[in-house]
């Protein structure tokens, strides 16, 4: 049997090259296998190869998407691959899209069959799970160990055109494909079975889960901004100076409220962020990059607001779960609230 | 935490982000694109008067995007 051809797509990060200073890295390829290349060709078993790596910086792939990925296909096809695989990329979000927005390019454009790794929360996995296998993993690289034998057997099966089984078999995030197929027991069988189970309290699987629509309305505008009170709240981890709170650099454990009288401009004697997974170098110099204290004063003066609302909010938005950030800013929300504002500006890194 | 914002104050609210995709992954109304991730409101290549003014843009946007009645999901 001829012997099957892996590229590798990973991050500065994994690709060895360097943290966060070098996520602006623009892609370029290595032959052979890079960092967890090596533990991943195990995996895969006897005549299939990582025959080479594409490594890109995850700011520069998500900050300049179209290019990026038009560059990282180039190199990729250089290596005359038969498959692609992508991270895993766990929860770090950037590196998430980067490896779904990969493998989608490439089974459009290169025509061969592509797959990656992520945690469910990761937002690469939402937008891209329907066109793109992917192998659900834990949610930091402490969990590479489980991740790269599914990921290395999902991708074996798919090098060697086998049939692909359901997600719950395979451990890939369902894609909302219907595949008709013969069962012994008829549906209207089944369906009594079920809620029989149901009746009783008994666990019992559905076959077709509802899609849950998480969204929310959105609200009127404000009719008159000459009036109006605005609140300012980030993701980005801007913090006074020394981190009062200890607001944890990734998976913040809380938010912080911060009163904003008397000040006009956040400067970087007394401004820094808390924020690890992004260069922070630039938010320390001035954070008004981040939250923009000194325009908003600007505006009030002007009158083109009514009111800066005077306490800010910040939390930091690296690997936060979907659950903790709904409930800081639920929180925040209800302080809010009472202080009667008529309208947020939410800044995200 | 755009949404949660909006659902429980009961008020318009605009995610000023960069990476646009996330945003509308997570279900934002009102997006309002920024610069980069490390310096959303900001472009330390400018000068400061020159980078103040690009800031005052993005702001001005998200003041737009708040006096802007939307029915789905908008991209200022």
């Amino acid at each position: 049997m001829a012997e099957i051809r892996v590229v590798h797509y990973l991050n500065q990060f994994f690709g060895q090259i360097g943290g966060e200073e070098k996520a602006d890295i623009t892609p370029f390829s290595k032959e052979g296998p890079v960092g967890p290349g090596t533990a991943l060709e195990k995996e895969l078993g006897e005549n299939i190869k990582i025959v080479g790596t594409v490594i890109c910086g995850d700011t520069y792939f998500n900050e300049n998407i179209e290019q990026a990925t038009s560059e990282v296909m180039d190199l990729i096809a250089a290596f005359k691959p038969d498959i692609v695989v992508a991270g895993p990329a766990f929860n770090a979000g950037r590196y998430g899209m980067a490896c779904g927005g990969v493998c989608a390019a490439v089974q459009e454009r290169l025509k061969i069959p592509a797959v990656t790794g992520m945690y469910e929360e990761n937002p690469g996995a939402d937008l891209y799970k329907k066109e793109v296998y992917i192998v659900k993993t834990g949610n930091s690289a402490a969990k590479m160990r489980e991740a790269l034998p599914a990921l290395g057997k999902l991708a074996k099966k798919l090098a060697r055109g086998e049939v692909v089984g359901s997600p719950a078999e395979e451990g890939y995030l369902a894609r909302g494909i219907r595949k008709n197929v013969f069962h012994q027991q008829r549906g209207s069988a089944r369906a009594v079975d079920m809620l029989l189970k149901k009746l009783k309290g008994e666990p019992f699987v559905t076959e077709y889960p509802m899609p849950v629509f998480d969204r929310v309305t959105p609200r009127p505008a404000i009719k008159d901004m000459k009036k109006a009170r605005i609140a300012l709240v980030t993701s980005g981890g801007i913090v006074p100076k020394g981190n009062p709170d200890r607001i944890e650099s990734s998976s913040a454990s809380k938010f912080g409220r911060y009163d904003l009288t008397g000040v006009n401009n956040l400067d970087k004697n007394t401004y820094e962020t808390a924020h690890g997974g992004y260069d922070p170098v630039y938010a320390n110099e001035d954070a008004d990059r981040v939250l923009p204290v000194d325009v908003m004063r600007q505006l009030e003066k002007e009158g083109v607001i009514g009111e800066l609302h005077s306490v800010y909010y910040a939390t930091v938005g690296n690997g936060t779960s979907v659950a903790n950030a709904k409930k800081y800013a639920h929180a925040i929300g209800e302080e809010l609230k009472q202080a009667n504002i008529d309208g947020i500006i939410l800044t995200s890194t | 935490m755009v949404k949660e914002l909006e659902e429980t104050v009961n008020v318009p609210v605009v995610h000023v982000c960069t990476v646009v995709p996330i945003s509308l992954t997570v279900g934002a109304n009102r997006i309002d694109p920024a610069v980069a991730i490390p310096h959303l409101l900001g472009n330390p290549q400018l000068n400061q008067d020159e980078e103040f003014a690009l800031r005052r843009k993005i702001v001005e946007k998200a003041l737009q995007a708040l006096s802007t009645d939307v029915t789905e999901q908008t991209v200022f």
